[in-house]
């Protein structure tokens, strides 16, 4: 397959493996965060920890969109599901997700609820446009990537005088989860968590750009190395980490260079600048309430938002007393640290979030790593 | 007063009728459609007997039996349809104990107003998968349901066939050491079904792989009678079939990346959808383990064969008591090929 078994090679692979285990000075650690869920994938799926010196630690972020998705957005979604006439359009991760009593919109689709699978928000839109008896909902929910074709999915329903589609707004930012991170109490007084630099996202930074990240970098005295989702990208973006940090640099720079630019897609955050405007603050699984760490919908286009449509109220669930999902999506703790991964806690039947999308911590040890906890 | 013609029914409209109620009545449309479809599509001296049973003479040695549901969408797909389909599935399940095939049974759900020209396409196809087999389709069955309440149709079949003797192939008996061989690439069958449902169409010269294997089975069991294992990998994929046995036999599995047989149209389409190949279903490929010392032979009679001509060795059994299916992936790591988890691809056979 052209263009992607290049960044895949096995031969290329050990070569780096080769000088990170070179270049890793054996007297320090190397604790690397890689913030998104499309980089843990990686490094689940190909067995990148297999090619790493003991000192160099991955430590999964909170970038996985589903997971810090709080529970009580969910319920929302499962009780709109049950106002006559609505339609639920999501992604299909979120399918799985429980919310309170163990319920889930699969579980609430079994029962009769309305709710479709979507690939994009346009797919949403074309169901909106196909059945003018029913409200169409479509569940937004995602960083920076996701969120400039919900602006267009908003424009294209204004633009066909779409009466009856709406979007339930769960966006979330990027950039404030690191800052979040970063200022946490485990971080900055208790020395719990030892971070010493970032693999930044792919797919956000081909929208976002470089820049935003230089702040962390800046502020923090974190390294920052933007990498694609490609296996080989994150081999390089750890050589990359380990170089700076040996030399005592603290730098955003940027391996994704093939998509990624220092200012990103200046039409898509247009977009988004046009469509959204900042919460003053939001709840996120884990990481609790974060300040202007969301998006929702600007007043000009309040006729789409959902929330307004059907009144949904702020709901808070508590998570599972025992699930350490907030403590993995923070760093603090790895998947098999929790008491319920995989006993009662499965991708099966998952308790927390992080056990639902393959991009979850637990999700993607559970499925491709935990061969290594039994040994 | 014209006389009334003794016996007269007006023939089946297969150009523009469509299934009613009546014909699942039990009345004489119902007696219509069984003759002039099914007796005359399937007709061997056996369904000619129009009994509500099949009498057949009872072959030698142990006799396997197997039953399969069909209810994929669309009903027609590149490589095949919900008809040869149906077939193959069961021809499969049966021949998987190294049995050769005899006899099936068919039954049909149909969805009022399905039309007949379609029920023909797919009657017929199953026609030609039986007779392409040299199995008989002896009886069957049919029920109407009203429209909204199936999906135009779903064909369940049972296959009945005979073991040979000194033939001992099931699950549990994987060994650590053993060789695990599959019969050709991985995923065809669901990335050609998935390449036409609504709501991701996507152009794929990929067809379905859609066969039935007992000739195949056949060659390879005269080859290796002691083949421990067969299996062929449907829904949930390899992934899914290798953790069944693995779990049968009390063993894990480790698999080498580089070595599986996979199309690079189905590797582009799985890369685009977010799917993995070894979880995507295959209707004409199987998967085999025997003995170390076995496995080139083995190989070589699989290669030889036109259903077998992509085959290859794809790892071993080694013991675990965990019993993972683990891979060494292309890139230098290990990961565990887990079960399929919740549905990747639903209503594919």
């Amino acid at each position: 397959m052209r263009f992607v078994d290049e960044f895949r090679d096995g031969a290329l692979a050990r070569n780096i493996a080769a000088n990170i285990a070179r270049e890793a000075d054996p007297r320090r650690r190397y604790h690397l965060m890689e913030f998104c869920g499309g980089h843990t994938h990686a490094i689940s799926r190909y067995g990148i920890a297999d090619l790493l010196p003991a000192n160099v630690r991955m430590i999964h972020g909170p970038g996985c969109p589903v997971c810090v998705l709080p529970a009580g957005r969910v319920e929302n979604a499962i009780r709109l599901t049950q106002t006559p006439g609505v339609t639920l359009c999501c992604y299909g991760d979120l399918l799985r997700v429980p919310a309170a009593d163990g319920m889930s919109l699969l579980k609430a689709k079994a029962r009769g609820a309305d709710v479709r699978m979507v690939y994009s928000s346009a797919d949403a839109v074309k169901i909106a446009q196909e059945n003018p008896q029913r409200q169409v909902v479509f569940f937004a929910i995602g960083f920076e990537t996701t969120t400039p074709p919900t602006a267009v999915a908003i424009l294209q329903a204004q633009a066909l005088g779409l009466a009856n589609f709406s979007v339930f707004c769960n966006h979330v930012l990027t950039p404030s989860a690191i800052s979040h991170i970063l200022q946490s109490p485990e971080i900055r007084q208790l020395g719990v968590l030892s971070l010493d630099g970032f693999i930044g996202p792919a797919h956000v930074s081909t929208v976002i750009g470089s820049r935003p990240y230089e702040y962390f970098a800046e502020e923090f005295q974190k390294p920052v190395v933007i990498a694609g989702f490609e296996p080989l990208d994150v081999m390089q973006a750890i050589l990359m980490l380990v170089r700076q940090l040996n030399e005592g640099r603290a730098e955003v720079e940027n391996e994704f260079s093939r998509a990624v630019t220092r200012d990103g897609n200046v039409k898509a955050q247009l977009l988004v600048a046009e469509v959204f405007e900042l919460r003053r603050i939001f709840e996120w699984r884990g990481l609790g309430l974060v300040p202007y760490s969301a998006l929702r919908i600007k007043a000009p286009y309040a006729d789409y938002d959902a929330e307004l449509r059907f009144q949904i109220p702020a709901v808070s669930i508590a998570d599972n007393k025992a699930c350490e999902c907030g403590a993995i999506l923070r760093g603090v703790k790895h998947p098999r640290d929790c008491k319920l991964f995989g006993t009662v806690c499965t991708p099966d039947n998952p308790v927390g979030s992080c056990m639902v999308s393959s991009e979850g911590a637990c999700a993607a040890h559970y499925s491709y790593g935990r061969f290594r906890e039994v040994r | 007063m014209t006389k009334p013609k003794t016996g007269y029914t007006r023939p089946l409209d297969f150009k523009h009728g469509r299934v009613d109620m009546t014909h699942g009545s039990g009345g004489r449309a119902m007696a219509q459609l069984i003759d002039e479809l099914f007796v005359a599509a399937f007709d061997n001296e056996f369904l000619r007997q129009m009994n509500d049973q099949a009498r057949f003479p009872a072959p030698q040695g142990r006799m396997v039996m197997s039953t399969d549901s069909h209810v994929v969408s669309p009903l027609f797909f590149p490589g095949g349809d919900i008809g040869c389909l149906s077939v193959h599935g069961t021809i499969n399940d049966v021949a998987m104990s190294g049995a050769r095939p005899l006899y099936l049974s068919a039954s049909f759900i149909l969805e009022e107003g399905f039309p007949l020209a379609d029920l023909r396409r797919i009657v017929e196809s199953m026609a030609q998968a039986a007779r392409d087999a040299g199995v008989a389709i002896v009886t069957g069955d049919t029920k109407v349901v009203e429209q909204g309440k199936g999906d135009g149709v779903f064909i369940t079949t049972t296959g009945i066939g005979v073991v040979p003797d000194g033939v001992d192939i099931s699950g549990e008996r994987a060994l650590p050491g053993d060789k695990i061989l599959v019969s050709g690439t991985l995923g065809d069958h669901g990335v050609a079904v998935m390449s036409l449902r609504e709501n991701l169409t996507f152009h794929t010269s990929i067809q379905s792989d859609t066969a039935a294997l007992h000739g195949l089975v056949a060659a390879m069991v005269a080859a290796v009678p002691a083949i421990r294992v067969l299996r062929d990998p449907t829904r949930g994929g390899l992934a899914t079939t290798l953790n069944e046995i693995a779990r049968q036999s009390a063993v894990g599995m480790m698999l080498h990346e580089n070595k599986l047989p996979i199309r690079e149209q189905v590797k582009a389409a799985c890369e685009f959808l977010g799917l993995d190949p070894l979880y995507v279903a295959n209707e004409g490929k199987l998967a085999a383990i025997c003995a170390p010392q076995d496995a080139e032979r083995l190989l070589q009679v699989m290669r030889a064969h036109p259903l077998g001509c992509d085959a290859a060795i794809v790892g071993e059994v080694i013991e675990d008591p965990h019993h993972f299916v683990q891979m060494e992936t292309a890139f230098g790591g290990r990961r565990v090929v887990d079960w399929l988890t919740g549905e990747q691809l639903p209503r594919i056979c």
